[in-house]
């Protein structure tokens, strides 16, 4: 008996390690002030250095597809939405973070996807993404501390 | 009292800018032609420099084998497809009053493939069927596209047109998204077209392949991370049905040469 248990100590010890590594993160609820979202989603600190990565990378923020910003080191800006240029001398942290969460919040009509929205209110999603918001709360939180950059 | 004012003042500078409120213009229809290069219209419009013109000869190639019963294709319209009516493949899709369902025409072609030559019919959407509508279509270029939706067929093109404008998938946008709000401007590199129908099949540089309508709208789907309807499925149709009918006018380009 005690032989047979042998390998639970290891076992353990890797699934304390492997854990936290899958564990995933929760759905942060928000909530919308005078057109702003003044908290930072589940209190995150934001890192404008990772922001910038989330917002080249196409299967994250993917932003420049539609958005031309001040990074000349990659080609081809996208004209669907406005230049994201100075965009922190318009708007403040809270304004650009409901924009970045749900942009419908203020133009229902918006062709701009909701980053954070509740992954209940999709239509159709593909099974890999059922259930899950585009972008995680750190990752938005990493994009506004980013954008705030832009003046 | 400030706080009113600045909703109001921002409702009214939304519906000034024209991105909501108002319901949208139908634009004239443009053909991707439109939105080609130069070099990449003079591809689509060699006939030896086309790469679609493969699918064409191999789709004739189907269209002259003999099937069970020793008939073919062309035994009713020619070796060439040249007895085939064009007028009519530009109707397409069409009610069909004896199946009481709309009929697109790959669905004709199988229906022919079948009780004409007593083959067994083909799964929707496959190669081969694909190639024989290439062909097909092809015969009818430059024909005008003109889908009569004012007859049984008008619920589901009703349909279709409402599966056109409901957002889908985790990116959540509709197809009036792209191809109605923003056509014409620049999704990163690629330019956004009207989403027009009257080039397919087509064949895509960038896939090198024939794609037919179906599976573009499949790839559609996937881009904004929804699931995308079968292939010849219900809500498939009535889309082709509507997007068929949004193009009324344009010439029939088949094999389009698109990116």
């Amino acid at each position: 008996m005690m032989k047979q248990l042998n390998y639970l100590p290891g076992l353990m010890l890797l699934l304390g390690f492997a854990l936290p590594a899958v564990a995933v993160e929760p759905y942060y609820a928000w909530q919308v002030d005078e057109f702003a979202i003044n908290q930072p989603l589940g209190g995150l600190q934001g890192d404008p250095a990772r922001g910038k990565k989330v917002v080249i990378d196409k299967n994250r923020g993917n932003c420049l597809t539609c958005h031309a910003m001040p990074i000349p080191e990659e080609p081809f800006h996208g004209t669907i939405g406005p230049s994201l240029a100075g965009i922190a001398s318009r708007l403040n942290e809270g304004q650009l973070r409901l924009r970045i969460v749900d942009e419908k919040q203020i133009n229902p009509m918006t062709i701009m996807p909701g980053y954070y929205r509740d992954p209940k209110n999709f239509n159709l999603v593909l099974d890999e993404y059922s259930g899950k918001t585009f972008l995680t709360a750190q990752e938005v939180e990493d994009v506004v501390a980013y954008l705030m950059t832009l003046k | 009292m400030k706080r009113q004012l600045n909703k109001l003042l921002m409702i009214i500078a939304l519906l000034v800018s024209g991105t909501v409120g108002f319901p949208l213009q139908a634009a004239e229809p443009h053909s991707g032609y439109d939105y080609l290069t130069q070099s990449t219209r003079e591809m689509q419009d060699d006939e030896f420099a086309n790469p679609g013109m493969v699918e064409v000869e191999k789709g004739k190639r189907l269209f002259n084998r003999v099937g069970n019963n020793g008939k073919s294709c062309a035994t009713c319209h020619g070796a060439e497809g040249e007895k085939l009516n064009t007028k009519n493949i530009a109707h397409y899709p069409v009610y069909n009053e004896e199946f009481k369902e709309p009929f697109t025409l790959q669905m004709q072609i199988n229906l022919c493939w079948e009780d004409q030559l007593d083959e067994v019919p083909f799964i929707y959407d496959c190669v081969d069927l694909v190639a024989l509508e290439t062909f097909v279509r092809s015969r009818a270029r430059g024909e005008k596209v003109n889908v009569d939706v004012s007859g049984p067929i008008k619920p589901y093109y009703d349909a279709g047109k409402e599966l056109y404008n409901t957002r889908f998938g985790q990116v959540d946008v509709s197809c009036a998204h792209c191809h109605e709000m923003n056509a014409g401007k620049h999704l990163r590199g690629q330019v956004l077209s009207q989403g027009q129908t009257n080039g397919f099949p087509e064949y895509r540089l960038g896939s090198g392949r024939i794609t037919s309508l179906h599976r573009r709208m499949t790839e559609c789907f996937r881009s904004f991370r929804a699931e995308p309807f079968d292939l010849g499925s219900e809500e498939f149709i009535n889309l082709e049905i509507y997007l068929n009918a949004r193009g009324n006018g344009l010439k029939i380009e088949t094999p389009a040469v698109r990116y």
